[in-house]
């Protein structure tokens, strides 16, 4: 088996005054050429992990601990030039809301242009090849996008430019920051395709960071289903779509509409809400919500234990149905 | 389209609706001004005669009054002044008896000069002071930056100015003020030398708003979320912080210095008579002094329209920086 192109191991992220954990010794890998989603509700920590890959966490946050191994380097102790060199050529990332994301008195032709003069030299090939990379996902007259502003863009089309930038320099990882959220279900779906399209096109590994188990059921490989700071359960799509493990994942698994289900009952919701990370302490942080609780939930934290295919942090796991 | 219409569209677009509204301010300032001056104590013969006044007969203040054209009744005295000021001429200063026309375009180009080296001196310390300071918030250097611009807003400019003269005048025997003023045509290294320290007076006003403007744009800015993706995107700290940060940090910090320079003009007012600068300035002072209505009247409706220019000048450089206002 190859190495992995991206290891995380142990990795911890808190606030950096008046300490508080925000995410909680997270470890995963991502192989050359696969596509791992992570799943988990608003605070589980997922944007936090996928940005301090980067090295974009907000001010007053910082990683606490752990390594992020990307090809050999170790990204939390990189200098700054060894990252810059890195973000948008190796890593590049695309973000949760595209209206906010494009600098809004600068051309798109330059900001797209600005990736590749960050990394290279430009010449008189870079216009052509940045208007390829927006033809490529669609943008249509694309001299005239080159001069446009991002306010002359739909939300979708805007989603698409930061897809293009993502893609210009073919980066060997992208991140996807919920980048459908912000968008109409329509647009959703066209824009899925399109990163599936070029994902498998250009064997790039990726990372795809939602809230929404429908969105990556046919996208990635592997999935991740984070809570309160923690991963609580890892595995293929397969395994945990038809076999989840975890409490958590049965409950996502279960509020999730049926096509099939014609008994027209209320879709089940887990009781209670969301977990802060930094109250989980040394306990399971699911816990005071899980309908399997016992003693020993809240005496110590559960690990993460089982293979590749399938692993998850629980007590009492739901078993093999 | 009905005529109506069309004359309505005509009407409600937005060139003729700013011309209508600069239009109606400069009335309302017109009347603002004519009124304030008959509320003060004292008219033009008091300014003219001082306490010789009392000694005047009733006879004579009669005929003064006619002269003075201050028999009329208020209405009337606006109508003649704005006739005159229309015509071009803007009426007379009595006490030289020349046209303040004629004196506003003597004066004018002093003052322009002054508040454009102001206005520069400060938007450049202004900017300068501020990235300074919202480079690293809550350190040292931004505690130095914030001091600067705290001082700078406090210490009024008739301290900062005596302050100046005492010592240079004093101490170095420096005093270029002292001379004659030259104009910038016939003696360009002289004129610098005269405009130097009014010029940074009213430059330390300016930069202090300018400075707290700047500071925290560019920290509201860092934040955003498109600087989050120009780092994302490789883009080097320095260009980040040019292209990206300032770049959109641009507008507050021209409004700012658009409402400064109003100020600016009103602190022309007492700089050009500590550094003896025959400006605008001088002109309106002295004017009020000897209760010259026409020619106070006259020379605040020109400030007026300087300061409205000033507003048109950063409404068009809005639309440079900021491709998101219509066209």
């Amino acid at each position: 088996m190859s190495n992995p192109l991206l290891s995380v191991s142990g990795l911890g992220i808190s606030t950096v005054q008046d300490p508080r954990t925000l995410v909680n010794s997270v470890s995963f890998e991502i192989m050359p050429g696969e596509a791992v989603g992570v799943v988990g509700e608003s605070g589980s920590g997922k944007t936090l992990t996928a940005l301090s890959i980067l090295g974009l966490l907000p001010r007053g946050v910082a990683i606490a601990g752990g390594s992020i191994i990307f090809n050999g380097t170790d990204l939390t102790k990189a200098d700054p030039e060894t990252m810059r060199n890195l973000r948008g050529s190796d890593i590049s990332m695309v973000y949760q809301d595209p209206m906010t994301a494009l600098n809004p008195v600068m051309k798109l032709g330059r900001q797209l242009l600005e990736v590749i003069e960050s990394h290279e030299k430009l010449d008189d090939g870079s216009v052509a090849r940045v208007e390829a990379a927006l033809r490529e996902v669609g943008i249509p007259q694309v001299e005239r996008a080159m001069e446009s502003y991002p306010h002359e863009f739909s939300g979708g089309m805007r989603q698409r430019v930061m897809i293009a930038m993502a893609l210009l320099l073919s980066p060997k990882l992208l991140i996807a920051d919920e980048p459908t959220t912000a968008l109409d279900v329509t647009i959703q779906q066209q824009i899925l395709a399109l990163v599936s399209e070029q994902r498998r096109k250009r064997d790039m590994s990726m990372l795809w960071i939602t809230h929404d188990l429908g969105v990556v059921a046919n996208l990635v490989d592997r999935l991740i289903v984070m809570y309160a700071g923690n991963i609580v359960e890892a595995g293929t799509v397969q395994e945990i779509f038809t076999n989840p493990q975890h409490p958590y994942t049965h409950g996502l698994l279960s509020s999730l509409p049926s096509r099939t289900d014609k008994s027209r009952k209320r879709l089940t919701s887990i009781p209670g809400v969301p977990q802060k990370p930094w109250l989980v302490g040394n306990t399971c942080g699911f816990a005071p919500r899980c309908f399997k609780v016992t003693a020993e939930c809240t005496a110590s934290a559960p690990k993460l234990v089982g293979s590749l295919e399938k692993s998850v942090a629980c007590f009492h796991p739901m078993g093999d149905k | 389209m009905s005529f109506g219409e069309r004359i309505s569209r005509i009407l409600l677009s937005t060139p003729v609706l700013r011309i209508g509204s600069i239009l109606s301010t400069l009335f309302g300032i017109s009347i603002f001004v004519f009124l304030v001056l008959r509320v003060i104590p004292g008219d033009s013969i008091v300014g003219a005669f001082g306490i010789e006044t009392g000694l005047l007969t009733p006879e004579q203040i009669a005929q003064l009054k006619v002269y003075y054209g201050i028999d009329k009744s208020l209405p009337m005295q606006y109508i003649s002044w704005m006739q005159s000021f229309l015509s071009g001429n803007m009426g007379y200063s009595y006490s030289t008896g020349i046209s303040i026309a004629s004196l506003t375009a003597k004066a004018l180009p002093v003052t322009i000069e002054l508040a454009l080296i102001g206005t520069i001196l400060g938007v450049v310390m202004g900017i300068a002071i501020g990235t300074f300071s919202a480079r690293k918030p809550g350190s040292i250097r931004d505690f130095a930056g914030q001091l600067f611009g705290l001082m700078a807003l406090a210490v009024p400019g008739f301290v900062l100015s005596t302050t100046i003269v005492t010592i240079t005048a004093n101490k170095f025997h420096y005093f270029p003020n002292g001379y004659e003023f030259v104009r910038l045509w016939e003696d360009p290294w002289m004129n610098l030398q005269q405009m130097m320290f009014p010029g940074l007076v009213l430059g330390i006003a300016v930069a202090a708003p300018v400075m707290r403007t700047t500071r925290s744009a560019l920290l509201e800015t860092v934040d955003k979320d498109f600087v989050r993706t120009a780092i994302g995107k490789g883009v080097n700290a320095r260009k980040v912080q040019s292209r990206h940060v300032l770049r959109n940090s641009l507008i507050p910090i021209v409004t700012m210095t658009g409402i400064q320079f109003g100020y600016l003009l009103g602190g022309a007012v007492i700089v050009e008579n500590i550094f003896s600068l025959p400006g605008m300035g001088r002109q309106v002072l002295y004017a009020i002094t000897k209760r010259e209505y026409a020619t106070v009247q006259s020379s605040v409706m020109v400030f007026a329209i300087l300061f409205i220019t000033i507003n048109v000048i950063t409404d068009l450089i809005y639309r440079k920086i900021d491709p998101r206002i219509k066209k």
